[in-house]
């Protein structure tokens, strides 16, 4: 049996939980090429892969970059700024122009919900969603996937709290999709002006008291809260939801046993989780980050037909994937 | 001697004399001159005498659509008032509303004058225009409804925006009711509708979308219901989408407030799960909702409770719904394709009966709109349509009349079909199939 992903990575939702397993199984070996002194295997040797980011990131982009490069694929990147996009140019026609120069991959962060669907249904090439607008960032749902495992040994069964801003997150709609198909249980903690107001028709369980979630939950993936929210006027200061929502050291004390700090980073110190947390002892904030590179590698491997099974071979710097 | 037309042996349904049976109606110069069995042969002799065979087709009063745009003048690239007027006829309209959203808006008599000059030029379906509310639709201040109406307007509106200030919609229900016209409701309140894109719900919470509440469409009709009963103003509720707004309606008519309201063929047939994919064609304002909330409107346009059934065509370059969702504009064509979803997801199924459908579709919104036509009654004006309520057809909308493309219907197979539409005597549409 041969498990495949199709053309593009859009979202974990539309992914059924083997194709999950197949990125993390296939991660794996793909996480030593990082640790070497000579950080490159040959594996997409020829391919040529843009990064087209028309919103600001850096912790993604570089991600992707370090992905590509390790793999010996040729990259470009294209920022909003200073290409024709800022200059009006639609997404279709952008896509249009990537098709005639005969990419093989695009890997795209993009402001619009389901603008990397709509790119992936235009062109031939690849299509990887680096985040879009609200919708998913499967990518970073994988990463924390395989950094829970990595720790617990396990997903099935596993309990984790999605803690701040669901409403406007990608990261916590890959998380949900991604956790639930592993057999993980989900909660998620936060205002509920920042909650979907659909949430109790997902598979989650609310917490309105971080307290609670704190003691339900083996891991906590804490995530970023935009600080327009506050001008929108969803929470009424960052004092509050600190006050409120905050991880800090103190509420962890206060739970009976170890909890799993995650963050998918840039953190805002002090609102949504204090420095001592972040940069405590349960903090695997780091490591995300690590596991962010092999995931991506593994992703561009099984995308450009790698067989997974192979995967050790590409990384002894051995043939590569069919392509 | 005035031209002749004779549509003969067709199934005449008419809600206004009640009447449903095989008939010959026979029209003279631009009215109704009779109906029944008996008027072919008194037809026989005169000169220049059309005869259409109608076997096995519904010979019914005119569709007129209260509620389209046709974007002329501003966006006529988009759709003229000439093109809107053809893909009207096309869908069996004899008569349609403008909406008063052009560019620049429509706030003025000399506005309303060159609608009606433009649709006089067209000579297809009548286009009757649709004056603002407020000056350049701004929620500000009041249009000059009295010079409007005089010119040729038959109803005020600032649809496409709702009216925020609820004294200047208190002020346009009273100013209103001095000339006798219905104010036309865009419901939406604009806080809670900020930055949506699709229904508030499940989908939009997968989909990271953001939602429109039901209860931005709910707030605004109770306020406006509210304000018809102090001011003693018609309103008319455009383009109802929620089982809430059917459940206000009918407090607001138990009571006795001046209100009707419309509900358009696509809430009546989509759901929000058309928005799966990020489909473009399926995004409007207001937006596809939920199997319930589209029973319930079906149920209501059954009962009674939604009067009339509109399009709000709403045609927009393909390259603009070639986009993002979020980025995209909202609305889709209707007039083309209005009757087929009527008869294939009320009338085949059996929700409602072709009478139903065309009390919805003639009369209703001639009576609400104060409108000629209606009725196939000797001596009313002979605007008239003749369809095929069993015709199945796909939809290719490289072959509409209309510009617009933007249809989500696009390559679905649909019941019934117009195959005559008769102006004022004279016939704009004659479809083989």
């Amino acid at each position: 049996m041969t498990l495949s992903l199709g053309k593009d990575l859009l979202g974990l939702e539309p992914l059924s939980g083997e194709q999950i397993q197949l990125i993390l199984d296939t991660a794996e070996p793909f996480k030593e090429i990082s640790e070497r002194a000579i950080k490159k295997v040959p594996t997409l040797r020829g391919a040529t892969i843009v990064n087209l980011f028309f919103e600001p990131s850096t912790r993604t982009r570089i991600s992707f970059e370090f992905a590509e490069k390790r793999l010996s694929a040729d990259t470009v990147n294209v920022a909003s700024s200073g290409s024709s996009v800022s200059k009006g140019e639609t997404l279709v026609d952008t896509a249009r122009n990537l098709e005639a120069m005969r990419i093989d991959m695009v890997v795209i962060r993009h402001g619009a919900s389901g603008a990397a669907q709509f790119l992936a249904e235009r062109i031939e090439s690849n299509v990887i969603n680096a985040g879009d607008g609200m919708h998913e960032h499967p990518t970073q749902g994988l990463l924390d996937l395989l950094t829970l495992r990595d720790h617990f040994k396990r997903l099935d069964g596993l309990k984790v709290c999605i803690v701040g801003d669901v409403l406007h997150s990608r990261v916590a709609r890959s998380n949900i999709w991604g956790l639930t198909k592993m057999g993980a249980a989900v909660g998620v903690c936060g205002p509920r002006s920042l909650l979907p107001s659909a949430i109790d028709e997902l598979e989650v369980t609310v917490f309105d008291r971080v307290e609670a979630a704190i003691e339900w939950a083996d891991a906590l993936n804490i995530l970023r809260l935009q600080l327009e929210r506050m001008q929108a006027g969803y929470i009424p200061s960052l004092r509050e939801y600190n006050r409120v929502f905050g991880v800090s050291r103190e509420r962890l004390d206060r739970a009976k046993r170890d909890i799993l700090i995650l963050h998918p980073g840039p953190m805002n110190r002090g609102v949504e989780i204090d420095s001592d947390v972040a940069d405590g002892p349960f903090s695997v904030i780091l490591d995300q980050v690590t596991n962010g590179v092999a995931v991506r590698m593994a992703i561009l491997y099984l995308l450009s037909g790698g067989k997974p099974e192979l995967a050790e071979a590409a990384k002894r710097g051995g043939g590569g994937g069919d392509r | 001697m005035s031209r002749s037309i004779l549509l003969r042996g067709g199934r005449v349904v008419d809600p206004s004399q009640s009447m449903d049976a095989i008939a010959d109606v026979l029209i003279v110069g631009e009215t109704i001159e009779g109906i029944g069995a008996r008027v072919a042969g008194d037809a026989r002799h005169r000169d220049g005498l059309e005869t259409i065979d109608c076997a096995g087709l519904v010979v019914s009063p005119g569709f007129i659509d209260v509620h389209c745009h046709l974007r002329e003048p501003g966006r006529e690239e988009v759709e003229t008032i000439a093109s809107g007027a053809r893909a009207a006829a096309a869908g069996g309209f004899t008569a349609v509303c403008a909406m008063p959203n052009t560019d620049p808006v429509t706030d003025n008599q000399a506005a309303v004058g060159f609608i009606i000059r433009q649709a006089t030029i067209a000579d297809a379906a009548r286009v009757y225009p649709i004056g603002a509310i407020s000056v350049g639709q701004r929620g500000d201040s009041l249009a000059e409804f009295g010079e409007m109406i005089a010119a040729g307007a038959v109803a005020v509106s600032d649809d496409g925006k709702p009216v925020a200030s609820a004294h200047l919609m208190r002020t346009a229900l009273e100013y209103a009711r001095t000339f006798g016209v219905p104010v036309a409701d865009h419901c939406e309140e604009p806080t809670l509708a900020a930055g949506g894109t699709m229904n508030e719900g499940l989908v939009s919470a997968r989909l990271g979308l953001k939602g429109i509440p039901a209860e931005a469409e709910e707030i605004m009709a109770i306020r406006d219901m509210l304000l018809a009963r102090r001011t003693g103003g018609h309103i008319h509720l455009c383009h109802m989408s929620t089982r809430g707004s059917v459940e206000l309606i009918r407090w607001g008519k138990d009571r006795n407030i001046n209100v009707t309201a419309e509900v358009c063929p696509h809430h009546l047939s989509l759901t929000e799960d058309a928005v799966e994919g990020y489909d473009t064609n399926a995004k409007m304002n207001p937006p596809l909702r939920t199997a319930d909330d589209v029973a319930a409107l079906q149920e209501a346009v059954r009962d009674g409770t939604i009067d009339v059934i509109a399009t709000d065509h709403a045609p927009h370059h393909y390259d603009e719904k070639e986009r993002e969702f979020a980025n995209a504009p909202n609305g889709i064509i209707g007039l083309e394709t209005a009757l087929a979803v009527n008869i294939t997801w009320l009338v085949a199924p059996g929700t409602i009966g072709l009478s139903v459908l065309i009390e919805r579709m003639s009369c209703a919104p001639a009576r609400v709109f104060k409108l000629p036509g209606g009725t196939l009654r000797r001596g009313a004006v002979a605007d008239v349509t003749v369809f095929d309520p069993q015709l199945q057809w796909v939809v290719e909308p490289k072959r509409f009349k209309s510009k617009g493309r933007n249809t989500p219907y696009a390559g679905q197979t649909l019941q019934g079909k117009a195959r005559y539409t008769i102006v004022g005597g004279r016939t704009v549409l004659r479809s083989d199939a």
